[in-house]
């Protein structure tokens, strides 16, 4: 085959599949977004968001995202930072660390829904102590701090795999000599780590964010299995719209809205951490 | 003479104690993964009895009444193999259509390559599971509503971004000196292909297969709005939610997690690889 169009032919399959299920359907959901009840409209929208539900999932979902993502980005540096200097059982323990990596957001939530349920082991752990009286209800409208530390515990343990892959590949990335040359300087290993690892991992640091961050505002089953109502989130209010209500053009919009705060997050880390030209490895 | 030796010592025991404390903290995040988990066990081997029952111990009884209760949940094992069809479809799907624009990606110089990378790193930025929304419109029209095959089409569309940059980083690690060596040795663009890159692409392939299976398997939101009476397992326990009993969801959890486990066990050589020239 003519080896000028050998290349438009391998990647024809990928670009019609997405043009029909990624591009296509963007066009539907704004179209379902702004069809109201007499022509095109900004009818949706004014409901969705003079919903009294709006402003505490919105709250809801910022507020976990502010939380969550900066724990695990911390820790998944950290993670990433120990691994690289260690000799022995480093395959081993890169395999417990990344198990969660594969775990689904539904399984997380009630792994940790054993913890903190009524008869659950932390529970079982405090009466065992002796630290409380009896079995604690934690995930009730009455501890509203204690459900939502539940939710940002299972999602910092679910998710902060992915991102130390990612850094871990990064680090990887970076030349041995770089390091060694500022030993030979007298760097300590914290000026090593501010002045090379974390200027040399922002690619890595800028994928892992936005990936970490778009994610963060798709929560749904962890809060499903976690909160139920008492915590609720966009993702859950679009379910709801969906099947509660019905109203397909109101989950539409509110999935317009939580597609925008994605972007708009997406463009501020890639400024943010964006990369000199030319000044790539 | 002294004072050095103290500083010696001082030394040793500065540097003895900053290793025990890096012992420490890696012990204690392998524990804070592995931990959880042992107790999601324990609940799964535990008479739904003792499931509900308080306090708990923290040692598995080993009695299987909590997953024969999960295997007899109406509904439950339909879902189970409906989770499977679409996992398995979609990872034939997301490699077929992939792996071509991996290898064109990597071989290949032309016009509008960044536009192409763009496009897939452009699905990145957006939370795809809400395009199971307008979907769900489409779907009903064409009659692909509540099929294991409409839901897999949405599955690939996550899980193919994935599939073209993993694709992509494993074909560059194979030289083209390679294939080069194949054609002069009468191998034309096809053959050297199946002859020399296929060999030692595959087992990167089926990592990056195992990979799409996964994010379809573990995919909760698409899968609860696409599928009614053809749930699968992620959809079926998010519906049963409020009103399962406990021994019920821990049993349900548990599934959930084993192809997780054996997963990351079979790519662990691949997952870093995969990762490394894929997000430059």
């Amino acid at each position: 085959m003519n080896a000028r169009l050998l290349p438009y032919v391998l990647i024809l399959p990928v670009t019609l599949f997405l043009g029909v299920f990624f591009l296509y359907p963007f066009v539907l959901v704004a179209k379902l977004a702004f069809v109201g009840s007499e022509g095109l409209s900004l009818e949706n929208f004014r409901d969705v968001i003079s919903y009294w539900k709006f402003p505490i999932s919105l709250k809801n979902t910022m507020l976990l995202a502010a939380v969550v993502v900066p724990v695990q980005l911390a820790l998944a540096l950290l993670m990433a930072t120990m691994v690289n200097r260690m000799e022995k059982g480093r395959d081993l323990v890169l395999y417990i660390w990344t198990i969660p990596l594969g775990i689904s957001d539904l399984a997380a939530g009630i792994i940790w829904l054993a913890i903190f349920e009524q008869s659950g082991f932390l529970n079982s752990m405090m009466t065992g102590l002796g630290l409380s009286d009896g079995p604690v209800n934690f995930l009730s409208y009455q501890n509203p701090g204690i459900v939502f530390l539940a939710i940002a515990l299972a999602e910092i343990w679910r998710a902060t795999a992915i991102m130390l892959v990612i850094l871990v590949a990064g680090i990887g990335l970076i030349p041995k000599e770089y390091y060694e040359a500022a030993e030979v300087f007298g760097a300590s290993p914290w000026q090593r780590f501010r002045r090379i690892t974390l200027p040399m991992l922002r690619p890595s640091l800028q994928t892992a964010l936005i990936l970490r961050v778009v994610l963060a505002f798709e929560v749904f089953a962890v809060v499903a299995a976690l909160g139920g109502t008492l915590f609720p989130v966009l993702m859950g209010e679009i379910y709801a719209y969906q099947f509660d209500l019905q109203n397909t053009n109101a989950a539409a919009a509110l999935a317009l809205i939580v597609l925008a705060i994605s972007v708009v997050f997406t463009l501020i880390i890639l400024r943010a951490l964006r990369v000199p030209k030319g000044a790539t490895i | 003479m002294t004072d050095a030796a103290t500083t010696l010592v001082d030394q040793s025991r500065t540097r003895s104690s900053g290793r025990w404390l890096y012992a420490a903290s890696i012990t204690l995040l392998c524990a804070w993964v592995i931990v959880p988990l042992y107790l999601l066990l324990i609940n799964t081997l535990s008479a739904p009895e003792t499931v509900n029952s308080f306090p708990k111990s923290f040692i598995p009884e080993f009695d299987l009444g909590s997953l024969q209760f999960f295997a007899g949940f109406r509904g439950m094992l339909e879902a189970l193999r409906n989770s499977i069809v679409v996992a398995l479809l979609t990872m034939v799907m997301s490699v077929l259509i992939g792996a071509p624009a991996g290898y064109a990606l990597s071989r290949f110089e032309f016009r509008g390559k960044e536009l192409f990378r763009m496009l897939i790193l452009l699905t990145r930025a957006f939370p795809l599971p809400l395009l199971a929304l307008p979907l769900a419109v489409l779907f009903i029209r064409t009659g692909l509503d509540d099929t294991a095959f409409g839901l897999a089409l949405v599955h690939t569309t996550l899980a193919l971004p994935f599939a073209v940059l993993i694709t992509f980083s494993l074909f560059s690690g194979i030289p083209v000196e390679l294939e080069e060596a194949a054609w002069t040795l009468g191998c034309t663009r096809l053959t050297a292909f199946t002859k020399v890159v296929l060999p030692l692409i595959l087992p990167g392939i089926t990592a990056s297969a195992i990979f799409a299976f996964v994010i379809s398997w573990n995919e909760v939101f698409a899968a609860a709005v696409l599928t009614i009476e053809n749930r699968t397992l992620t959809a079926f326990l998010l519906q049963t939610l409020g009103e399962a009993p406990m021994h019920l969801k821990f049993a349900g959890g548990f599934i959930l997690v084993v192809p997780a486990l054996i997963f990351i066990f079979a790519v662990r050589k691949y997952l870093f690889a995969m990762w490394g020239i894929a997000n430059r």
